[in-house]
């Protein structure tokens, strides 16, 4: 089997650019009609001439998803351990030239941060860095996960890629899953955002699922961040890397996250804009490519639009989130990655959930089940 | 009456308690159903927390609780949450459930036969969710296994008795109850079930996730009822051709 860098160079941009002009109504309704769909499938249902169809996707992918998934939505809450950064990002207020108060939270600062989240009810937690090996390196994170381990069911990460060896050391200690979104699968334009630091490699980023894979992780959650590029065709290539990461390591589960580019203390406005339709055309056409993906949902968004794509496909949300060190118990510092658009704490949305028919679930996961860190 | 593992149960419908939009719907939808067996899966409920949400709503003198191992991709996995399980929720008997692929959730069943065997020695009442393999419904009666789950068709598929082949071997082979799990879709897969043998089904999605849970449940215990007595009614053969005439034994009559 192609590794996923031989299979993405397959399809340069202009010619998935090219295939989406040309998709036409009837192939978007041959599309919708069948059982099981492929790439091509998904590639017709995020095109333009998809667009009338939408309340149709819709309808299929709310049933689908309440099919695999049942009533439930899972809440989570990420937990900034530090917004220091050595790379530059042109889209991240955590970006090395942004001139912000930088925080690495220290052991009493985190238990300060467990506590708030614990009794807010949260039993699935997402820790988040920067990327600054020196300060924030696999032994600081190996050390914080030890620490929050004892007191939540599930413990995520989102933070710079590692080795293999160093994931291996992490999900020992009981990490579960991985978030690592590549930004932009397009080549050209990732150095262009990426100008400065480890990440601007891209193909060590594009090849970190594949390690996480190896190592053995229980899930991996990836995505595009929408606005940098052409949405249709960076979500078409996570799509690929999708479908080809769950042939490869198929004992590891998979979660898709849709960011959309908010705004942060001395940014940039997003190249590409996508509007509520296209977003909510996008998730759909991912249920409908994979009935049994998670898809997750962050307070990027607005309450007006996470009120109503709860029905469409969603399985998981953020809510109450800080996105500064320190912000759950210190409160707001001006130090946040973005802004949260949906500011309503998790009971609030744990409500609105209900209210929608939904059980909001806290905890679906048990350390016990996890063996290897025995 | 049902049997397994010294445990008697009028009702052959067990039932699952994912997916449900509240915790009072599921409890209205399980007394409807009359089940007398739930499954519950470990990762879901609290077990350092004794007023666990979940469990208080299952807290009724008819139902038994099955906890169900769902998550692990071992059977050294499956072992220490069964263990976890017994302790947390008193009870020795455990529904195991171990599927490597967390798409379909296929059962690996190298390791399911393993962790059997090892559950066994440790004095658990074991009930294997598995595909519908003959053999591997052999291997695992063999091992202690207190009864047999192969599913229908994958989870939460709703496309019924798609091994329905499979499953008629294993019920004619097999000397512990045969609860088919998995992929029942509506009333009449179950229906189909019970009518074809099996002693027991066990429904989740199909109920939860209805419009109507209640009438639901009640539905499935109606079909799996009938089913039941056509089973025991012992149904009359179907006959691929007309017996009327005999044209090729005819002339055995004329003697
Ligand atoms: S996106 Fe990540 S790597 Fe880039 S500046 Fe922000 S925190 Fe640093």
């Amino acid at each position: 089997m192609n590794d996923f860098r031989d299979l993405l160079s397959q399809y340069p941009p202009e010619k998935v650019h090219q295939a989406l002009a040309h998709v036409t109504p009837a192939r978007v309704e041959q599309a919708l009609a069948k059982k099981e769909r492929d790439l091509e499938d998904f590639l017709a249902l995020v095109s333009p001439a998809a667009a009338p169809y939408l309340e149709g996707m819709a309808q299929k992918s709310r049933q689908l998803t309440l099919q695999r998934f049942g009533n439930n939505m899972q809440l989570f809450a990420p937990l900034y351990l530090s917004n220091e950064c050595q790379n530059i990002c042109t889209y991240c207020g955590f970006s090395l030239d942004n001139k912000i108060p930088r925080k690495t939270l220290s052991d009493k600062e985190i238990m300060k941060e467990v506590e708030v989240l614990k009794g807010m009810g949260f039993e699935h937690i997402l820790i988040v860095t920067g990327e600054a090996n020196r300060t924030v390196g696999v032994d600081y994170l190996e050390h914080a996960i030890q620490l929050i381990k004892p007191h939540f069911a599930n413990v995520s990460m989102e933070v710079q890629p590692l080795d293999q060896d160093e994931y291996e050391r992490l999900i020992r200690s009981g990490l579960h899953s991985v978030l690592v979104y590549q930004e932009t699968y397009y080549r050209e334009t990732y150095k262009i955002h990426h100008p400065k630091g480890k990440k601007s490699n891209f193909d060590y980023r594009l090849e970190t699922p594949d390690r996480l894979g190896k190592a053995g992780i229980h899930k991996v959650g990836i995505g595009a961040l929408i606005g940098l590029e052409d949405w249709r065709v960076d979500s078409f290539y996570t799509a690929m890397h999708l479908r080809y990461l769950e042939k490869k390591y198929w004992q590891t589960k998979y979660a898709i996250s849709f960011p959309r580019l908010r705004p942060f203390s001395g940014g940039q406005e997003p190249k590409v804009a996508m509007n509520d339709k296209e977003l909510v055309q996008l998730i759909c056409a991912y249920r409908l490519l994979d009935p049994d993906v998670e898809l997750s949902l962050s307070t990027r968004e607005t309450e007006h639009f996470r009120n109503h794509v709860i029905k469409l496909g969603i399985t998981s949300m953020s809510a109450g989130s800080k996105t500064n060190p320190g912000g759950y118990a210190a409160g707001k510092e001006s130090l946040e990655q973005f802004e949260i658009s949906d500011e309503r704490s998790p009971e609030k949305i744990a409500g609105l959930l209900k209210s929608q028919g939904y059980q909001p679930v806290w905890k679906d996961w048990d350390p016990a089940l996890q063996n290897t860190f025995r | 009456m049902l049997t397994i593992a010294n445990k008697t149960f009028t009702s052959r419908l067990f039932t699952g308690t994912g997916k449900f939009p509240t915790y009072q719907s599921m409890q209205d939808a399980l007394e409807a159903s009359g089940s007398e067996l739930v499954t519950v899966a470990l990762r879901r409920v609290d077990v350092k927390d004794k007023d666990d949400d979940m469990l208080a709503h299952l807290s009724h003198s008819r139902i038994n609780l099955l906890p169900n191992t769902s998550g692990v991709r071992t059977a050294k996995e499956a072992v220490f949450a069964a263990q976890l399980a017994r302790e947390a929720l008193g009870t020795n008997w455990v529904k195991l459930e171990i599927h490597p692929d967390p798409r379909y959730l296929m059962p690996d069943p190298i390791e399911t036969l393993s962790a059997t065997e090892a559950l066994v020695k440790e004095g658990f009442v074991v009930l294997p969710y598995i595909h519908a393999d003959p053999v591997l419904c052999k291997r695992l009666e063999d091992a202690g296994a207190s009864a047999v789950m192969p599913l229908g068709s994958p989870i939460g598929s709703n496309n019924g008795l798609r091994t329905l082949d499979f499953l008629k071997i294993i019920i004619e082979q097999s000397n512990v109850p045969v609860v088919v799990d998995a992929g029942l879709g509506v009333p009449s897969h179950a229906a189909q079930a019970m009518e074809i043998g099996a002693d027991a089904v066990l429904v989740n999605t199909a109920i939860a996730v209805a419009q109507n849970p209640v009438e639901m449940g009640k539905a499935f215990k109606m079909a799996v009822e009938a089913g039941r007595m056509a089973f025991e009614c012992g149904q009359g053969t179907v006959s691929e051709q007309a017996n009327a005439s005999s044209p090729l034994t005819e002339f055995l009559s004329y003697e």
